[in-house]
């Protein structure tokens, strides 16, 4: 039924009348730019009076890339992404191009398809035209036939008779309905053909959209961090100097009358104040310890594990010291991991395993523990953690069936 | 300024040790100075960053020195570098490092197989004055002091397995590389004194380790196999 829908539908017009659009704009911009080309590589030698023209011919092209886009996008909705901002380079003055475009493989694919655009299109339009053309005459060959007052028309010399001429209809019936489908067909292998030739490569595409997700799950991990670290602030240290305060003020109070009194109160005090430095301390070590600036994943692993309360055992074997983003992100999971493991897991035993595997090469970060499992990998915590690993292109595993084990692997690009 | 030899007291008579601090916040050094002269000591040099504090110590040649790690201009490990030069150039020197953060790797580097004189602690712990003058007069007179958190992270990172020790015997290794005595080490676990000998004797057979006679051959000893600190 399609197939005789596919005779009507704008789709396919569109589709034809395509073709020829792209006849007469390839054969204009031909005329263009094999002169453009041609002048400027001859004007080379004689003091480089040949690069603005080929300035001038390449700025064609590149109008020509832009408007074929958007000539795509209007007749067949085919849409061909553009190279991501800022990753061409451009011209001096308007027409001297910049020397890293000339070695850009984009520019000459942009040359390549403006001087295929022409004949490309001829040949589609022509097999277009010609499948419409053979079809439309096969089926009305029996009418030709029956307004014919010789009684027949002549094939090749012999009269065609009529049952014949209803044969022959038949095929031309299949014919028409074969036509949309070609031109259509024609119009999808030039989208490609254009796709491949002024799109940047797939994997760039996808490579931009999984970048500007990855940008925002890192700055919302970022911001949810921020927020952490003012919780902890507000209900740790700051909660613990207001008792402080408040304990050395009624100590105040009491010394002139109650001096056994002030002095418990001043006990207190001093006790409140060391906790909230080991509570001060505790945070940063959460976050980003010094150490971890000075000497490295490894050092800054033992205050890690020293300050869990299941035993950690710490395994680090890596060469180089990877880049201070990579180090910090490491670091980081492996504290909340361990934290997980403090608050969730009821582990006896917990593991840390970091590997380095070259330089350009990547770092592995495994944590396990022999706890319940179930860790939901979805949960704010891990998700957040996945999105910090993301930030610089790592991946984050997590494997915790109900009953356990536990394992959270992290590979750092490094 | 005196000359060393003029302003040492007589041998023999240490109650007012000859002290000279580092520390750049000016808060925390006035502080410091203050607690060592409530307690009898003399404060030689306090000095706001590290080469003005080694040009002090060069001079006045002070028993111990208390010294930060983190000062200008970098902010990262300027104390401890600091730290190194003193125990090198001036071995009779104490040196007692002060951080706001402890970490086992600086503690080795610092200690690198010579636990005399030498301590480390975290700056919470001058809030227990008693216990902070007692590591200070420790490292003074060539002992050590390791602070607890430092000392966790070396049992955490121990390159042997401590599972063949009684969890008694672990307490006792803790205290032990902190730098106590068997005394000191009693009067914390609130045991005998035998009883502190019995355990050292079990944890040093045990670890197949050669038993010392005096506490900082013990504590070099006990280094030594959690960390492999060579000497």
């Amino acid at each position: 039924m399609y197939l005789v829908r596919d005779l009507v539908s704008p789709r396919t017009w569109l589709a034809f009348i395509h073709h020829f659009i792209g006849v007469a704009l390839g054969a204009a911009v031909l005329w263009i730019v094999v002169p453009g080309m041609l002048a400027g590589a001859m004007g080379m030698p004689i003091a480089m009076i040949g690069m603005p023209i080929i300035g001038a011919t390449l700025r064609l092209t590149d109008w020509f890339a832009r408007t074929e886009r958007a000539r795509f996008a209007v007749t067949l909705g085919e849409r061909i992404p553009a190279w991501p901002a800022g990753s061409r380079s451009g011209y001096r003055m308007r027409l001297l191009p910049r020397l890293a475009k000339l070695s850009e493989r984009a520019t000459w694919r942009e040359v390549l398809y403006a001087l295929s655009r022409g004949p490309l299109s001829a040949a589609a339009a022509f097999v277009c035209l010609g499948v419409w053309a053979v079809a439309l005459v096969l089926v009305t060959l029996p009418l030709y036939n029956w307004s014919l007052p010789g009684g027949g028309a002549h094939l090749d010399g012999r009269t065609l008779h009529e049952s014949k001429a209803v044969l022959v209809s038949l095929a031309g019936l299949l014919v028409l309905l074969a036509a949309p489908q070609v031109t259509r067909g024609l119009a999808a292998a030039d989208a490609a053909f254009a796709r491949r030739l002024l799109g940047p490569p797939g994997g760039l595409a996808a490579r931009v959209a999984e970048l500007e997700l990855s940008r925002e799950r890192v700055v919302d991990a970022a911001e949810a961090e921020r927020k952490r670290i003012e919780r902890d602030l507000h209900d740790g240290a700051q909660q613990r100097l207001v008792a402080l305060a408040m304990e050395l003020g009624r100590a105040k109070a009491k010394f002139a009358d109650d001096v056994d009194a002030a002095r418990d109160l001043v006990d207190q005090a001093h006790a409140q104040a060391k906790a909230a430095l080991t509570e001060l301390r505790d945070l940063v070590r959460g976050v980003h310890p010094p150490v971890l600036t000075d000497r490295g994943l490894d050092a800054a692993l033992s205050g890690l594990a020293a300050r869990s309360p299941v035993p950690v055992d710490v395994h680090v074997d890596m060469q180089v010291r990877p880049k201070p983003a990579v180090e910090a992100v490491a670091y980081f999971v492996v504290a909340e991991a361990l934290t997980n493991v403090a608050k969730h897991s009821r582990a006896s035993q917990a593991k840390v395993v970091v590997e380095g595997h070259g330089f350009p090469g990547a770092l592995t970060v495994v944590i396990s523990d022999d706890g319940v499992g179930g860790a939901d990998a979805r949960g704010p915590g891990l998700a957040g953690l996945a999105d910090r690993v993301s930030g610089v292109d790592g991946q984050l595993t997590v494997e915790s069936p109900r009953g356990g084990p536990t394992i959270i692997a992290a590979e750092l690009p490094c | 300024m005196l000359t060393p030899q003029e302003s040492r007291p007589p041998g023999g008579l240490r109650n007012g040790l000859r002290i000279a601090i580092a520390e750049d916040s000016v808060l925390l050094r006035e502080g410091l100075t203050r607690l060592l002269a409530e307690a009898g000591h003399v404060v030689v040099a306090a000095e706001a960053d590290a080469e003005a504090f080694l040009r002090a110590v060069a001079s006045c040649t002070p028993d111990v020195c208390v010294v930060d790690v983190r000062m200008p201009p970098t902010f990262t490990d300027e104390g401890l570098r600091a730290a190194l030069v003193i125990r090198d150039r001036w071995p009779e020197v104490g040196v007692l490092v002060l951080s706001q953060w402890v970490e086992e790797q600086y503690a080795t580097e610092l200690i690198s197989g010579r636990p005399h004189g030498v301590g480390y602690l975290l700056k919470d712990r001058v809030a227990d004055v008693a216990e902070f003058l007692d590591a200070l007069r420790r490292v003074a007179d060539g002992g050590s002091a390791l602070d607890p958190e430092v000392v966790a992270q070396l049992l955490a990172r121990s390159r042997h397995p401590l599972s063949v020790l009684t969890r008694r015997e672990r307490e006792v290794l803790a205290l032990m590389a902190e730098g106590r005595s068997n005394s000191a080490i009693a009067e914390t676990l609130v045991v005998s004194g035998g009883a502190v000998g019995k355990h050292i004797n079990s944890i040093f057979s045990k670890l197949g380790l050669a038993a010392g006679e005096h506490d900082h051959r013990r504590v070099l000893a006990v280094l030594r196999y959690l960390n492999g600190v060579t000497s």
